[in-house]
C-alpha cells in the first residue's frame, strides 16, 4: 500500500482537511489577538491574526472580576460533586437491573428507559423543582438530572457483561451483594466507570441552562452562565465585579478584547486538558455505539 | 393441616411475586434511591402536564385551577409565533440534516484516504476540539467572528472585493444558514469517528482483492467503502429523523436576537420564552406537551423502523 504515490487527489484531500481544521485554527488565534491587541486595533479588528500593541489590560481585568472567580468556584464544585454523586446513582441502578433474577426486572428497566423518549417539560419540572424549594441551591444543579437513562442503560449493559462467576465465588465466600458491587464488581468496571464520569463532568462543565432558570443568587452562578451574561446579554457584569472601577468608566466595559479575553480564560482548561483526554472519549463513543 | 397447606399453596402465585423482593432485600435498597429519582424527577412532571389542560393560576395550584379542556392549544394555534416557531424548527431541522448529515461522512472518507498518521491526528485533535465547548463559548467565538465591524469573516470579504459587511447573526436573510453552517462546523469532526470506526472495521481483504483486480482509489471508495459502511449511515439518518423537532435550543437561545425571531425562533426557544420570560405556565406547557407528543411518536417510529432493519435501536 505504501508504495502508492502522492497523487493529485492526495492534495486536494490533504487540503480541504487543512482547511477545516485551519478555520477553527484561525478563529482561536482571531480571538486571541483581538484579546490581547490594544483596544483601538481590537475595534478595528478585521483579519487580525497576531496580536498588535499587545497589553493585557483586558485580562487583568477579567482576571479582577470577583465573579469570574466565583463561577470558576461554583463550577469545579458542581463538576465534582455532580459528577461523582451522578456516577454513583447511575452505577446503583445499573447494577440492579443488569440482574436477570431481579423481580420485575423488564418493569423496572421501562420505567427508567420510558423517561429517554418523553418527559413532561420546561413548566411542570420547573415548578417541581421550585416547589421542593431548590432554587437558589447548589441541590438544582445536581438532583434534577442525576440519573440519565441512557447512561444508566450502557453501563447496565457492561455490568451484564462480566461474568456471572465472580458473584457467585463471593456469594460463596460469604460476601453480601452491597460488598460485592463495591469490591468486586466496581473495580472491574472503571473503563466504563471513567467514560461516564467524562460524559457527564463535560457536561457539567459546560452547563448553564439550568443555572439560568433555577439560580437567581450571583454567588451561586457558574462559570458558563458569568461568561453569557458577559459576552451575550453584555451587562455590566464587569462593572458589578470589579470593586476598583468607578461607575463612569468608559462604556469599553464589555468591548471585543473583554469579551476574548473572558472567552479564553473560561475555555483555557479545556484546551489545556483536552488533548490527553481525547482518545478516551473516542473510546466511549464507541462504548455507546455498542447497541444501547 | 392439609386445608392449611392448601390455602398456604393458593396464596403463593400472588406471594411469589413479592417474595423475589424479599430474598432480594439489598439489591431492593440499592435500587429504591433510584427508582424514588425518576417517580419524582420525571413522572411527578408528567403528571403536571395537566397544567396543558387548566386555566393555571399560580395562586390556586394545579388542583385547584379550572379545566378549560384544550382552550390553551386553541390559543397556541391562534398565535401567529407559535405556527412561526414550527416553521423555523422544520426548516433549520432539514437544513441541518442536508448539510449536517452528510458532512461527517464525507470527513470520515476524506480522513480514511490520510496515509501519513501524525497529519491524520493533528487533523482529528482540531476537528474534535469544538465539540466539547459549550454553545456559550461558541456564540462568544462566532459573535467575535462574524461581527460586522471587526470580525475575521467580514475582514476576509472586504479584502475579497465586498463592501458591505455581511450582519450574519442579526439579519434574517443570512441567520439560519450561519445557524447550519456553525453547527456543522462545531460537530462535523466528533460526527466523524462513528463513520471512521465503521470504516476501519471493514475486512481488509476486500481492498486487497479489489487492488488485485486493478480497482482504482476512487473505486475503493466508490464499491467497497461506502457499501459497507451503508448499514450505518441508514440507521444514522432514520434516527436523526427522530430528533427533527430538536432544532437546537442550547444553540439558538445563544445565536438569536430579538432581531433575528422571525427566522431563528424554534419551538423549544418559544416554550422558554412563553414559561420562564412571560411567565405564561398554561401555555407554555400546552405547547411544550405538543411537542413531545409528536417527537414521542417520531422517536418510537424511527426506532422502531431502524431496529427491524438491523437491530439496532436506542434501547
Amino acid at each position: 500500500m505504501r508504495k502508492e504515490r502522492f497523487t493529485l487527489g492526495d492534495v486536494i484531500i490533504y487540503t480541504l482537511l487543512a482547511l477545516l481544521s485551519l478555520t477553527i485554527v484561525f478563529a482561536f488565534l482571531h480571538l486571541l489577538s483581538i484579546s490581547l491587541s490594544s483596544n483601538a486595533v481590537a475595534t478595528k479588528g478585521g483579519l487580525l491574526f497576531v496580536p498588535r500593541e499587545v497589553t493585557f489590560d483586558n485580562y487583568s481585568r477579567v482576571f479582577k472580576n470577583r465573579y469570574i472567580w466565583i463561577g470558576y468556584k461554583n463550577t469545579l464544585f458542581r463538576t465534582i460533586v455532580g459528577t461523582s454523586v451522578q456516577l454513583m446513582f447511575t452505577a446503583l441502578g445499573a447494577y440492579v437491573l443488569s440482574k436477570k433474577y431481579f423481580p420485575h426486572r423488564t418493569f423496572w428497566t421501562l420505567l427508567i428507559v420510558f423517561t429517554m423518549f418523553f418527559s413532561g417539560g420546561l413548566i411542570p419540572t420547573f415548578l417541581l423543582v421550585k416547589n421542593l424549594g431548590l432554587t437558589n441551591t447548589y441541590a438544582s444543579m445536581i438532583l434534577p438530572g442525576l440519573i440519565s437513562a441512557y447512561n444508566l442503560t450502557i453501563m447496565r449493559n457492561f455490568f451484564q457483561s462480566l461474568p456471572e462467576e465472580i458473584e457467585e465465588s463471593c456469594m460463596i465466600d460469604g460476601a453480601g451483594r452491597m460488598r460485592i458491587f463495591w469490591q468486586f464488581i466496581l473495580p472491574l468496571s472503571t473503563p466504563i466507570l471513567a467514560t461516564v464520569a467524562l460524559w457527564l463532568a463535560v457536561g457539567h462543565w459546560n452547563a448553564w441552562f439550568d443555572v439560568l432558570i433555577y439560580i437567581s443568587d450571583s454567588d451561586k452562578r457558574t462559570l458558563q452562565v458569568v461568561l453569557r451574561n458577559i459576552i451575550i446579554t453584555g451587562t455590566k457584569e464587569l462593572d458589578l465585579g470589579t470593586a476598583s472601577s468607578s461607575v463612569n468608566d468608559e462604556p469599553q466595559i464589555s468591548s471585543a478584547g473583554l469579551k476574548a479575553a473572558s472567552i479564553y480564560v473560561a475555555t483555557i482548561p479545556i484546551l489545556c486538558v483536552y488533548p490527553f483526554l481525547q482518545k478516551y472519549f473516542v473510546k466511549g463513543i464507541m462504548v455507546g455505539s455498542l447497541k444501547g | 393441616m392439609t386445608s392449611a397447606l392448601k390455602a398456604k399453596r393458593q396464596l403463593s402465585p400472588a406471594l411469589r411475586e413479592f417474595k423475589g423482593y424479599i430474598k432480594y432485600w439489598d439489591l431492593c435498597l440499592m435500587l429504591l434511591p433510584v427508582i424514588a429519582y425518576f417517580i419524582i424527577f420525571k413522572y411527578i412532571p408528567m403528571g403536571g402536564i395537566v397544567i396543558a389542560f387548566k386555566d393555571f393560576k399560580l395562586g390556586l395550584g394545579v388542583s385547584g385551577s379550572e379545566w378549560v379542556g384544550l382552550a390553551n392549544f386553541v390559543d397556541a394555534f391562534r398565535t401567529r409565533f407559535f405556527i412561526r416557531a414550527i416553521r423555523n424548527t422544520l426548516i433549520i431541522s432539514v437544513l441541518k440534516l442536508c448539510v449536517g448529515f452528510p458532512a461527517p461522512i464525507i470527513l470520515a472518507l476524506l480522513l480514511n484516504e490520510v496515509r501519513h498518521s501524525g497529519y491524520k491526528r493533528v487533523i482529528q485533535t482540531i476537528s474534535y476540539l469544538p465539540h466539547f465547548l459549550s454553545w456559550i463559548i461558541m456564540a462568544g467565538i462566532l459573535s467575535q467572528l462574524l461581527s460586522p465591524n471587526n470580525g475575521a469573516v467580514n475582514g476576509l470579504l472586504k479584502s475579497l472585493g465586498r463592501k458591505d459587511p455581511v450582519p450574519f447573526l442579526l439579519d434574517n436573510t443570512y441567520f439560519r444558514g450561519t445557524v447550519v453552517i456553525s453547527d456543522v462546523w462545531k460537530g462535523v469532526g466528533w460526527g466523524s469517528i462513528l463513520y471512521l470506526a465503521a470504516i476501519s472495521s471493514i475486512d481488509p481483504t476486500l481492498y486487497e482483492a479489489a487492488i488485485c483486480d486493478g480497482a482504482t482509489r476512487p473505486q475503493r471508495v466508490r464499491y467497497i467503502t461506502i457499501p459497507c459502511i451503508l448499514p450505518t449511515i441508514t440507521i444514522m439518518l432514520i434516527l436523526s429523523l427522530g430528533g427533527i423537532l430538536d432544532a437546537g435550543f442550547d444553540q439558538l437561545l445563544n445565536l438569536y436576537s430579538s432581531a433575528v425571531y422571525e427566522t431563528g425562533d424554534i419551538i423549544d426557544t418559544y416554550v422558554y420564552r412563553v414559561g420562564l420570560v412571560d411567565w405564561n405556565y398554561k401555555l407554555s406547557t400546552a405547547i411544550g406537551l405538543f411537542k413531545n407528543v409528536i417527537g414521542f411518536m417520531l422517536v418510537a417510529g424511527t426506532n422502531a423502523v431502524a431496529k427491524a432493519i438491523s437491530g439496532i435501536g436506542i434501547w
